[in-house]
């Protein structure tokens, strides 16, 4: 019974988001980076971002945590490279929602890609904090770089 | 074990032993963060406060003077706990108010070149007020190693502690690898270089007696909440011309001798260090909680615990990829005990172990260095109380060994 709560919240994409990380390392030369921690934990994530003509056209992270904190960079990066900078924005508001328990559109939810199976988070709120470590460092991020 | 003659069953004290947690039975083995309450302790507060409750130190009526003997008598009771006269009791509100008191007060008695002394093994709140103190003062931090143990090492104990140690100050028990420090050795060390020992009890209180004359502890700070007690009241214990010597921290009523339009004179210890009203209730829930663990017996309470962590190490060491930390004799570890099992995230194991009913606690422990020290990002830690029995910590293995096929697989 135990498992199979488990196997909600630790769904195949998720262990393998974790266990290979997309979009691992440095960048060369990034226009931003942030640095956050998660002081209960101890789970540090570095987002490097590399940002031309208001588009994400590259973006990096590298760190260490636990599943939830490391495979939810990984699907970050993928959602967002290559977007411009007011839809990333727009769909990590939409990601933070749907992990609060809110419902989004379809295809608001389709824009998400792998991220959006993390709602399932919604049902463990002391994990909501790993989920979105790297989510809120790329907000703040992009909220500096939109000044 | 349960039945045997080394363990007590306190369990129908506690009501919350009985509830559920993720529609599972609750296993509650976070005592180092806080201990539950028994029904003893959460009446003595209902009925100081459906039968006594008035201000204290103040009012000139028999009920006001029933609340101020009640809560001068939870003083003599935590006096009498540790050895110490009922003056040299403050209360406060938790261990890491004492500590930054205490620090606090020391910056006009410190100065430049002057060190305190620590180890590597202390959490946050005994830490990080002697780095204000320092800033302030020009003094400087240094730290005591571990041995390859996890033991506070007397060798370099010696090495640190100089003619230019004012303080020294540590951890009586780790709140991570749960081993008692050499106090003894230490407070020695330190009298001997005319340094003051300042000593964190948060995660002492709860397993043995404490004799503050004996070991001849210059102040101690504990917290009500570790030790059965209610949340919101710490002590203070200081030796008598210490606190004498010490200005208070806070000004307002109760702490105050005379008061003119421009000056103020202080009362006597422990009262000029009590501004304010204080937790009264707290005092007294605390009070209640000695009185529990006395009427349970030290013996007792030894024996058990020991018991108990001799089941979880058995238990434990049945888990081939699980590392414990500190020391690997079950009878070195005070109610605590960390780990990590293969390269998995403490987290991780902590939500599964959730979802089965079994509270333990993940990450840092509130000892960043300490987690430098070992080499590890986080552990997984199980700290154990009077209530805690060996058919908890069977299951704990039996969910962690499942829950390492899981993310393994």
């Amino acid at each position: 019974m135990t498992l199979l709560k488990l196997e909600q919240l630790y769904k195949q994409v998720v262990l393998e988001h974790a266990q290979n990380p997309h979009n691992q390392g440095q960048l060369v030369m990034p226009t931003a980076q942030i640095r956050l921690k998660n002081p209960t934990c101890g789970d540090v994530i570095e987002l490097q971002v590399m940002i031309e003509n208001k588009i994400i056209t590259n973006i990096k992270f590298t760190g260490h945590g636990c599943t939830i904190s490391q495979a939810s960079a990984s699907m970050l990066t993928n959602t967002v490279k290559g977007l411009e900078i007011k839809t990333a924005q727009k769909v990590i508001t939409n990601f933070l929602a749907k992990i609060s328990g809110q419902v989004i559109t379809q295809a608001d939810n389709q824009q998400l890609k792998d991220a959006a199976v993390l709602s399932s988070i919604a049902q463990f709120p002391t994990r909501i904090k790993c989920a979105t470590l790297a989510w809120h460092g790329l907000a703040e991020i992009l909220e500096n770089e939109g000044k | 074990m349960d039945n045997s003659k080394k363990t007590v069953n306190v369990r129908q004290d506690f009501a919350i032993l009985a509830t559920q947690m993720n529609q599972q039975p609750l296993i509650y083995l976070d005592n180092a963060a806080t201990t539950q309450k028994p029904q003893q302790v959460i009446e003595a507060i209902m009925a100081y406060y459906n039968t006594a409750n008035a201000n204290v130190h103040r009012g000139t009526y028999t009920l006001a003077n029933n609340a101020t003997n009640q809560y001068e008598q939870a003083r003599t009771t935590v006096a009498k706990f540790i050895q110490a006269t009922a003056e040299e009791i403050i209360f406060t509100r938790s261990t890491t108010e004492s500590l930054n008191w205490i620090a606090k007060s020391y910056e006009s008695k410190l100065q430049t070149g002057d060190e305190i002394v620590l180890t590597v093994a202390e959490h946050h709140s005994n830490i990080v007020p002697w780095q204000q103190l320092a800033q302030k003062t020009g003094a400087v931090l240094r730290f005591i190693k571990l041995d390859q143990t996890g033991k506070v090492s007397l060798t370099d104990a010696q090495q640190k502690i100089t003619n230019k140690t004012k303080i020294v100050t540590f951890a009586y028990v780790s709140n991570v690898l749960g081993m008692r420090a050499p106090i003894l050795e230490l407070i020695k060390l330190a009298h001997a270089k005319n340094a003051i020992t300042v000593i964190d009890g948060a995660q002492a209180m709860a397993h043995f007696p404490i004799d503050v004359m004996q070991l001849d502890i210059d102040f101690l700070a504990f917290s009500g909440h570790k030790m059965y007690g209610p949340t919101g009241i710490g002590v203070l214990y200081g030796k008598k011309a210490l606190l004498e010597d010490m200005e208070p921290l806070q000004f307002g009523g109760e702490m105050i001798d005379e008061v003119t339009q421009d000056t103020a004179t202080w009362q006597k210890i422990p009262w000029k260090f009590e501004a304010g009203t204080p937790n009264i209730a707290g005092a007294i829930g605390l009070a209640a909680a000695i009185d529990y663990l006395k009427k349970i017996g030290w013996q007792k309470i030894i024996s058990h615990e020991q018991a108990l962590m001799q089941a979880t190490f058995k238990n434990l060491k049945t888990i081939p990829n699980l590392i414990i930390y500190g020391s690997q004799v079950p009878e070195d570890h005070y109610g605590v005990i960390s780990f990590n099992l293969a390269d998995l995230h403490p987290h991780d194991i902590a939500t599964g172990l959730d979802l089965a009913g079994i509270a333990i606690r993940a990450g840092q422990h509130c000892a960043q260095p300490l987690m430098d020290y070992l080499h590890v990002l986080a552990t997984l830690r199980i700290s154990t109380s009077i209530y805690n029995q060996s058919s908890e910590v069977r299951k704990v293995a039996k969910i962690l060994k499942e829950l390492e096929a899981f993310f393994k697989s």
